[in-house]
């Protein structure tokens, strides 16, 4: 029951954050100078009845407050507004490319965390010696590699080895031709979660190795393997479920660029296009999406933490 | 001891990293918008102690250049003359650390399409995007350190609403953020203007960790002792901040500006890689990748991605450094977030 509340009391929250996200982006990407009519303006061959009679057509020359409602009952109805550039609802452009940038955010996430996990878990294990220092060493240098950088590289070698198979390409089956276009972009994006996720999760496993409860197993003679993975790794799991909603914020970051340097069909590339052409609808699509997918990843996160953890369950 | 050594050797490779760039002027050969026309994507140049005799010189030289064929971009060395490269020359006025005589070139790192030496161009460059992100992250800390520190002094309501936002600033992926940010500003802008609305743009996305750590210092420096009896003898509210409260705050800040830098930098290669950001032919280590990114240019000259090794080198040295300062907060500290 007390559960059912503290979930009501989150999901009311998230919705305000969602209406303020929106009402924000909205007014500010309305108060920008330059429209997507603006690069018609300019062309000797539209005439200003024509771009008039477009603003009108579109409703860019209705006031804020009205253009924010009709945007909102056009996200209702599921449109997500009206793209200028491709003269279509957003909806028919963002679902496909969602579906290819969860694709690519799922593997990688997979990916980071299968090999962060088991890294994390023997650094923590050998602190300090040398498998650690190497491993915390090279994580600081990937740490220091922007995924800007560790795209470029990858396509570099790639290319090197005449090998780019990046985004989609005809194949013979298309799990095949998916499981080809996904590779690069999704290693990038792995390797650049990973110096996070290690990090913590070292840190977690190091700080549950030394806590009295696991001197006391130690001392009752169970086997190091049973200690770190029965005993260390549940008392170390709370942060690392925080984390797992925060380090989908960052994937998510890093994904955009890595689809653009890559060629990947996603979300990423579409944003950028719509910047370069102020097709604002789709920009406030793209964030309200990722708003909201965020906040849904923050939610899932506290569920799990309030399920895993019965303090936590007593401070609600 | 090894510890350090550790410190030493970071703050070593950061000094130097930093220094070279501050000195731009002096380490590079030629200028960022000097054009070698003849020598479009000339490879880097080889230097040479044995001459094509077999003989070992005692100093450095370089052969002249010379194009294979009209358009194909290649070139071999002709190996007739030795030029050697002279130290701390005068060259148009002003001294550079090293330098050849006409008709040779010395192109430590190759050249781009223009013929411009990139070895400069990555130390001009990278003036601009370190300029770029040093004053992204003074606007970050102050508007950290502001909002935070009235947040946790004043508590209450205004507490609640300015934390609030700074949760919502950092559950946002920041590169969207600054994109929808960039994406508000005019596209086509002058350089200084482009180089001050960009650093504005990044600055503004990045207070809100610092200012979630500020609050907390400000909020258990307010219950300590010290600050409690100065407030007892009559001290002032602004009196008892910038003796007592700010200080404590100090190593936060500077952590934090180690670990923001190296993130801008980032942020300023990337918009600027996207054609958002410094464009040309103002050098930056983002808009000189862009040229890198088509597949003939990278797989044909590899030594167009030298900004890269720039870019690694220098976040790196500034996350070992502040990693030697502070080993484990550090992962917490990526504002991914």
């Amino acid at each position: 029951m007390k559960a059912a509340r503290y979930f009501e009391r989150r999901l009311v929250h998230s919705v305000a954050l969602l209406v303020t996200i929106s009402a924000l982006a909205f007014a500010v990407s309305q108060l920008a100078p330059g429209s997507f009519l603006d690069e018609m303006k300019l062309n000797p061959q539209i005439s200003a009845q024509t771009v008039a009679g477009l603003r009108a057509q579109y409703g860019l020359d209705q006031p804020l407050p009205v253009r924010y409602f009709r945007w909102l009952r056009s996200v209702a109805e599921g449109d997500f507004g009206y793209s200028l550039a491709y003269n279509m609802p957003v909806r028919n452009l963002i679902w496909e490319r969602l579906g290819n940038t969860l694709l690519l955010g799922a593997t990688a996430m997979v990916l980071g965390w299968v090999v962060a996990l088991p890294c994390g878990i023997w650094s923590a294990y050998k602190a300090h010696r040398w498998p650690d220092r190497i491993l915390v060493a090279s994580s600081t240098l990937l740490l220091g590699t922007p995924e800007l950088a560790l795209a470029l590289l990858f396509i570099l070698v790639a290319a090197h080895f005449g090998n780019v198979g990046t985004g989609f390409e005809k194949s013979r089956s298309v799990v095949a031709s998916v499981l080809r276009g996904v590779r690069i972009p999704a290693v990038v994006l792995a390797l650049a979660a990973f110096p996070m996720l290690f990090r913590h999760i070292r840190y977690a496993m190091v700080e549950a190795w030394h806590s009295p409860f696991l001197q006391a197993a130690r001392g009752h003679g169970i086997g190091n393997m049973r200690l770190l993975l029965r005993h260390a790794l549940p008392a170390a799991a709370n942060p690392l479920i925080s984390l797992f909603g925060l380090s989908l914020a960052g994937l998510v970051s890093a994904s955009f660029l890595v689809e653009v340097i890559t060629g990947w069909p996603g979300i990423g590339p579409l944003f950028l296009e719509a910047i370069y052409s102020r097709d604002f609808h789709v920009v406030m699509a793209v964030v309200m999406l990722f708003s909201l997918f965020l906040i849904i990843a923050n939610l899932i996160a506290d569920l799990l933490l309030y399920a895993a953890d019965p303090r936590v369950r007593a401070e609600c | 001891m090894l510890r350090q050594r550790k410190v030493g050797i970071a703050l070593a490779i950061f000094v130097s990293a930093n220094a070279c760039l501050l000195l731009a002027g002096f380490i590079a050969p030629y200028t960022a918008a000097e054009q070698h026309r003849d020598f479009a994507y000339a490879p880097p140049t080889r230097v040479h102690f044995v001459d094509a005799n077999g003989r070992f010189h005692l100093y450095p030289f370089v052969y002249s250049l010379v194009a294979v064929d009209d358009d194909g971009f290649s070139y071999r060395e002709d190996p007739r003359t030795g030029y050697p490269i002279h130290f701390f020359v005068r060259r148009s006025a002003e001294r550079h650390a090293f330098a050849v005589a006409e008709p040779a070139n010395i192109f430590l790192f190759g050249t781009d399409g223009f013929g411009r030496d990139i070895f400069s161009r990555v130390l001009y460059g990278g003036r601009i995007s370190m300029a770029a992100a040093l004053l992204a992250t003074l606007l970050s800390l102050l508007i950290g350190t502001l909002f935070g520190a009235t947040a946790g002094h004043f508590g209450g309501i205004v507490d609640t609403g300015i934390m609030r936002v700074a949760e919502l600033a950092l559950a946002l992926p920041w590169i969207y953020l600054l994109l929808a940010l960039r994406a508000v500003l005019p596209l086509h802008l002058g350089t200084t203007q482009t180089f001050l609305l960009i650093s504005a743009a990044i600055g503004v996305i990045g207070w809100a960790r610092p200012a979630r750590l500020i609050r907390g210092v400000v909020l258990s420096a307010k219950e300590r002792g010290f600050v409690m009896s100065a407030r007892g003898f009559g001290a002032s509210e602004w009196y008892l901040l910038r003796r007592h409260v700010l200080p404590q705050a100090l190593g936060i800040i500077v952590t934090q500006a180690m670990i923001l830098v190296p993130q801008f930098i980032t942020a300023e290669a990337t918009l600027s890689f996207l054609g958002l950001g410094m464009n040309e032919p103002v050098p930056s280590w983002g808009n000189m990748l862009s040229a890198f990114q088509h597949l003939q240019v990278m797989s044909s000259y590899w030594w167009m991605a030298a900004p890269i090794i720039a870019l690694v080198l220098m976040s790196t040295s500034y996350f070992a450094l502040a990693d030697v300062f502070d080993v484990e907060r550090i992962g917490a500290g990526k504002s991914y977030a």
